[in-house]
């Protein structure tokens, strides 16, 4: 093999390893992507009416849009990671400019871009699905919040819920956990159905 | 079957927590049984949407604490570009006048920025949304001319408390239970006065950063429960172009200020399902001011207004008081307090002057003290 076909390999086995990485929520390919493409964003955003807070916002935003794409089945991702991070960032600064009013010119940048207008849209219906039941999971009050947060998000057992917040056994917990369930679910279908 | 158990199971069934026997026992059953089906595939989609949410929670979280990281070691510099100046901080240089203006008066207009509450509910936009809640200052001044008017009625805020911030509110339940904003609420406590001048003491029940509403109980001997609501509070959508009118308290005086027009969009500020956009002139103060249409119903409530637009304001749809009584009675230290809802149909009279006289005894204006 030629020598540049070797690094070529190299830099396609490098990025295959970062979003494997991604996806399995490791912090170091996390911190590789951030050290290799802020920097870009940054740049973007900064040159074209935003500012520093701005490209931080939109860089994450474009960061779970790639760590969702890395948790589907058939994932595959055609382009290299910069272009992709950067069509993604271009197309929410782009919008966010235009819902503020403040979009005027065509935006300024060198980079290549590939289109991701699928993506985005999936982005968009889970985000909506994702307030929902952060609206839901906040309008519960406590201890119920705590007690799902508890089981769904820290997936903690329920002997361990029940002495963290006091019942006398777990049966109790779950009891609780119960009906906190079914208060969650009816706060998140009246508007899940809604929304969709 | 118990209801709990019949969850739990499902549970562990979509959880793949079961054994193969267990397993064909409840597929046939699921299989014969359509509520039980129908109970599955709802659960599976609840577990789904619960799944991706801890997901995106947890690598929201990894990014943030990754990128803070770095930022403190030193990787990117922030200040090194300077953003361009560009129409929002140009408009709000043309507002800095008016609000000069304003505060010569004693007016002041908050503005809230938190770039984290901008990223967790895209839906509140600190540089574009100014809240309605009214001047500190303004109120305060104006307390001190009705005490030379009224000179034997002494004020209900507590000595040593300052009032800190204002707005609208309403009754919703002749119990004497007032809805307003929860970002007029921004003190300890609040009293509400209404549209005679009349002061009432009154305790917060309940507030909601989220849903911006609030619930205040006047607790006071003053008060005299009033009939029953001229007014339903409407549970289904309104429709677009209906024409609507709001009541509130956007003056330095104790005077009612009507407004009216009509209703703009199903949803508010970015696309938000909670609100509706309103094309109305909003002014500060008019923040929880109940929103009614001409068939003498609630719609909404008054919350905030998009900043570049004039006459573009969001209001809270009303079918979210029905969330939050729901939330009331589900708690174990508010089910007691018995919030009803009117959902009769009130005929009452149509005509605006009439509907007006009729409500405006059920519109308090809210200040909150520290």
């Amino acid at each position: 093999m030629y020598p540049n076909r070797i690094n070529l390999l190299k830099a396609e086995l490098n990025e295959q390893a970062l979003l494997k990485g991604l996806a399995e929520n490791d912090s170091r390919a996390v911190e590789a992507l951030y050290k290799s493409h802020f920097g870009m964003i940054q740049h973007f955003v900064t040159n074209n009416n935003g500012s520093f807070d701005d490209a931080r916002d939109i860089f994450q935003e474009a960061m779970i849009t790639l760590y969702e794409k890395v948790q589907l089945d058939h994932f595959a991702l055609t382009c290299q990671i910069k272009t992709y991070l950067f069509s993604i960032c271009k197309n929410l600064w782009l919008k966010r400019l235009q819902q503020m009013g403040k979009y005027s010119a065509p935006l300024s940048a060198q980079e290549e871009t590939v289109s991701v207008e699928e993506d985005l849209d999936r982005f968009e219906k889970k985000d909506a699905a994702f307030a929902i039941m952060d609206r839901s999971l906040n309008s519960l009050g406590e201890p119920c919040k705590s007690l799902l947060e508890g089981y769904y998000l820290n997936k903690k057992g329920m002997q361990e819920l029940a002495s963290q917040f006091g019942y006398t056994n777990a049966d109790n917990a779950k009891n609780q956990k119960y009906k906190c369930l079914m208060r969650l679910k009816k706060l998140f279908f009246a508007q899940y159905n809604i929304g969709e | 079957m118990e209801d709990i158990q019949l969850q739990e199971t499902i549970e562990r069934y979509l959880t793949d927590q079961m054994s193969v026997e267990e397993r064909t026992q409840f597929e046939a059953i699921r299989k014969t049984t359509p509520e039980i089906d129908q109970m599955v595939i709802e659960h599976a989609m609840f577990l789904r949407e619960m799944e991706l949410y801890v997901n995106r929670k947890n690598f929201s979280a990894l990014n943030k604490q990754v990128f803070n990281q770095l930022l403190d070691a030193g990787t990117w510099t922030p200040a090194a570009e300077q953003p361009t100046s560009f129409k929002v901080i140009q408009l709000w240089s043309k507002y800095k006048k008016v609000t000069a203006i304003a505060a010569s008066v004693g007016g002041f207009i908050a503005l809230f920025t938190s770039a984290m509450v901008l990223f967790f509910f895209p839906s509140i936009n600190g540089n574009q949304i100014l809240e309605l809640s009214k001047a500190v200052e303004k109120i305060e001044r104006n307390q001190k001319v009705q005490g030379h008017i009224l000179n034997e009625v002494k004020t209900k805020v507590p000595e040593n408390s300052k009032l800190i911030s204002g707005g609208s509110g309403f009754l919703i339940d002749t119990k004497g239970f007032v809805i307003t904003n929860a970002h007029v609420l921004k003190g300890e406590g609040a009293i509400v006065v209404n549209s005679l001048g009349q002061e009432f003491k009154a305790t917060i029940v309940y507030s909601n950063k989220n849903s911006d509403l609030a619930l205040l109980k006047i607790e006071d001997e003053d008060y005299k429960q009033a009939k029953a609501l001229p007014f339903t509070i409407r549970k289904k959508s309104s429709d677009l172009g209906e024409d609507i009118f709001t009541l509130g308290f956007p003056r330095n005086d104790n005077d009612i200020v009507y407004g009216r027009g009509y209703l703009s969009a199903q949803t508010g500020f970015n696309g938000d399902s909670n609100t509706y956009q309103i094309q109305i002139s909003a002014n500060p103060g008019y923040s929880g001011a109940p929103v009614f249409n001409d068939k003498n119903e609630l719609i909404g409530i008054m919350s905030s207004r998009q900043k570049q637009a004039e006459g573009v304001a969001f209001a809270i749809k009303s079918d979210k008081l029905f969330d939050l009584v729901e939330i009331l009675e589900a708690n174990e230290l508010t089910k007691d307090l018995n919030v009803k809802l009117n959902k009769q149909k009130v005929k009452g009279s149509k005509n605006r002057k009439a509907q007006i006289n009729n409500f405006k005894n059920y519109i308090y204006s809210v200040r909150a003290f520290d």
